[in-house]
């Protein structure tokens, strides 16, 4: 088994544990995490997280959004520990959270920096122990206490809190100025990633969801599943599940924002007609609360719409493709890593 | 069938092959020819595709031992989205190219090989398909013309019908009943080659509501195959036509057919659309770059030796009706009142997109019968 594999099932048997063991909280979840050394996979080693590359963060984002885990694990390593290890920054302990809101301003003073301003819908924030923060071309690590917080949520639940800073001081090494390539865009080109890949995880889910129960479920003396009408529609729902796949691995692999335009995009779509099959093959009760479908669902609605909904990235990728023009969009489409150094 | 292995996380798409691409440009950049929607199946060019051939761009994967490239599947794959996305009129050489290469690679004898392949790979030999019948084409397995035993062959009688391009290729590979029917509908059929000019074989042209003329329904009245022009096993005619589906359904030409239309419709925006043209041409091209790494992960994985029937079913169903969408969208976004005779080519690649679209999703499977593969392999069947 490849590194990777192991990684990934390491990750789904703590989550089976953990998630269905009486008595599971969100901390004590995060802890177990800590412990196996699977918060800060994909962060380099040498900034203090568990290694790898963006395969093995990707891999986690996933198979956490499989098992619709309840815990800022994106927000931790593909968000904050990212702009921690590019700004050479140290990675405190503890679930963290990331923002580059363009409302929230720093500035030098005493020495050191203050931050002032409103972000709103911060992932996990009042979960997190550390926000941290890109903001005037710097990236900082803040304390969770010295930020004021007003909870909100997604559909899904899941805390979308605003933070305030209000006048939050920091000393000169809290701070540290953000590389090249390292801006509002492209973290919500980052964002954007992690979601799609989290969309992806979710939709295997319900895909599995869907096929079990068209399976089970008797009607007419017969399993749903047997009827034409039903198949057609979970076939459908197959394939918007690999398309998303698709657009999500290649934009793993080539991480240029071009690649995760198409997959924030992709997964969207996928997203919307896949929760919406699924939500039909389930008939009423897939409706309830009480089943466990909605876990999936609300959060297939809620992440497509985080970090641009398709409609945004849809924009941006036009502009990209008409810019590009009529001779440019084969070349577009076609174009490899290895051309672009050769070029 | 795992889901994953459906969805197809772990197999990733090959390299670019940037010397082929590059090659293959500058082969069309010398050649006048007008872009066509469908390009593969309208474009039919016989003069095209020997030069096409003399760049040993036809037949690409017919080994140096049979006077081809030798090149593999994933390499003849990149030049022939290079091909089709030009719209390129490669009709004349494509059956032969895709269908008949592959099949006399895996199932035909030494003696056949050596008349056929040469002569694909100089662009100098063409095929049809002899599938469908007037009463099969989704239900192929019941198909009714037969193969009747005579000295030292079959006299084969019957009709088969949307056959492209047979009243202008050389030889047809027929799908036939060998052996009487039994409870094994699958059983005892077998692929047989026809030489189209021999006595007993009747050609008559099926015109489309697109006023196309490719389609015929080919007439055979005791037409006589020697033993030595069948392919593969007699009565595993089957199992043969099955395993030449998944190069069928997943290739390039399931996503391109309308995308010499996409290029227009991107000139006609301009480079600075409004947000609307934008966001439509976004959402297109999103689609399209998805169905292109589906298809790919495909054609590696047909590479690697394996057969992923499923998935390439899948690429099939949704590479088709986005070239329908390619359509609409451009349809939307300009107002214009095509037809296939005008002076603009925009509005001529236009109207034939339309035309030509019901055709997408029927052909080489309808979308229908391919997802009730997609649900069969979950188990749902």
């Amino acid at each position: 088994m490849s590194a990777l594999a192991l990684l990934e099932e390491t990750l789904a048997e703590l989550f089976e544990r953990e998630l269905r063991a009486a008595g599971a909280t969100p901390d004590l979840l995060w802890r177990r995490l800590e412990e196996a050394g699977l918060t800060l996979a994909g962060v380099p080693e040498a900034a203090g997280g568990s290694g790898g590359g963006l395969e093995e963060a990707a891999a986690v984002v996933r198979v956490a959004g499989y098992f619709a885990a309840p815990t800022p694990l994106a927000e931790t390593a593909f968000l904050a520990g990212w702009l921690l290890a590019e700004a050479g920054l140290p990675i405190p302990a503890g679930p963290l959270t990331a923002t580059a809101a363009e409302s929230i301003s720093l500035r030098h003073a005493n020495g050191g920096f203050v931050l002032e301003g409103r972000a709103a819908r911060v992932p996990w924030a009042r979960a997190a122990r550390s926000v941290v923060v890109l903001a005037g071309g710097h990236v900082a690590c803040v304390p969770g206490e010295a930020v004021g917080l007003e909870q909100a949520e997604n559909l899904a639940g899941e805390p979308r809190d605003d933070l305030v800073f209000d006048g939050v001081a920091l000393t000169a090494d809290e701070a540290r100025p953000a590389p090249a390539g390292v801006d509002a865009e492209s973290f919500r080109a980052r964002g954007a990633l992690a979601r799609s890949l989290a969309m992806v995880g979710a939709l295997e889910r319900v895909l599995e969801l869907s096929v079990r129960y068209a399976g089970e479920r008797v009607q007419f003396g017969r399993p749903i599943g047997r009827f034409q009408a039903v198949q057609q529609e979970i076939a459908v729902l197959a394939g918007e599940v690999a398309a998303a796949t698709a657009a999500v691995a290649a934009a793993v692999e080539s991480c240029d924002v071009l690649a995760i335009a198409v997959a924030k995009i992709r997964a969207g779509d996928a997203a919307t007609k896949g929760a919406s099959i699924a939500h039909q093959v389930h008939g009423a009760i897939g409706f309830t609360e009480e089943h466990e479908l909605h876990r999936f669902t609300l959060r297939l609605w809620a992440w497509r719409d985080e970090f641009g909904s398709e409609e945004h990235w849809a924009v941006a990728l036009g502009k990209l493709v008409a810019a590009a023009g009529p001779h440019g969009l084969w070349p577009l489409l076609t174009a490899t890593k290895e051309e672009e150094h050769d070029g | 069938m795992s889901i994953a292995d459906i969805v197809g996380r772990r197999h990733k798409g090959p390299a670019g092959y940037p010397e082929f691409r590059r090659e293959v440009r500058s082969f069309l950049a010398g050649e006048e020819f007008e872009p066509r929607c469908d390009a593969w199946l309208i474009g039919h060019d016989p003069e095209f595709s020997r030069r096409l051939a003399a760049r040993g761009f036809v037949g690409m994967t017919i080994p140096t031992r049979y006077g081809g490239p030798g090149r593999s599947a994933l390499e003849r794959y990149v030049v022939v989205e290079e091909l089709l996305a030009a719209g390129a009129p490669v009709a004349a050489h494509w059956i032969a190219d895709r269908q008949t290469v592959p099949l006399l690679i895996r199932y035909g004898t030494e003696e056949q090989r050596r008349r056929f392949l040469p002569a694909i790979a100089g662009g100098e030999c063409s095929f049809a398909i002899g599938m469908s019948e007037p009463d099969s084409g989704s239900d192929l397995a019941s198909i009714r013309t037969t193969g009747h035993r005579v000295d030292g062959g079959y006299s084969v009688s019957g009709r088969k019908v949307w056959t492209s391009h047979a009243h202008r290729s050389d030889f047809m590979i027929v799908l036939c009943r060998t052996a009487a029917l039994t409870e094994d509908r699958h059983a005892g059929l077998s692929q047989l080659l026809i030489d189209l000019r021999a006595p007993g074989v009747e050609i008559r042209p099926v015109r489309l509501l697109t006023g196309e003329h490719h389609f015929n329904e080919v007439v055979l009245d005791e037409v006589v195959v020697p033993d030595s022009l069948v392919v593969g096993t007699v009565g595993e005619g089957w199992s043969q036509v099955v395993s030449e589906l998944a190069y069928e359904r997943s290739g390039p030409e399931r996503l391109l057919s309308t995308f010499p239309l996409l290029v227009e419709l991107v000139r006609a925006l301009g480079d600075r659309p409004d947000k609307g043209g934008a966001a439509a041409l976004g959402r297109i091209v999103a689609h399209l770059a998805t169905l292109r790494h589906l298809s790919l992960s495909v054609a590696a994985a047909l590479e690697a030796g394996e057969l992923p029937l499923v998935r390439a079913a899948l690429v099939k169903d949704l590479g088709t009706i986005h070239e329908q969408a390619i359509t609409e969208t451009a349809r939307r976004q300009l107002a214009l009142e095509p037809h296939v005779a005008s002076a603009s080519r925009l509005e001529r690649l236009l109207a034939e997109a339309i035309l030509a679209g019901p055709g997408f999703t029927l052909r080489g499977g309808t979308n229908e019968i391919l997802r009730g593969i997609v649900a069969r392999s979950l188990g749902l069947r």
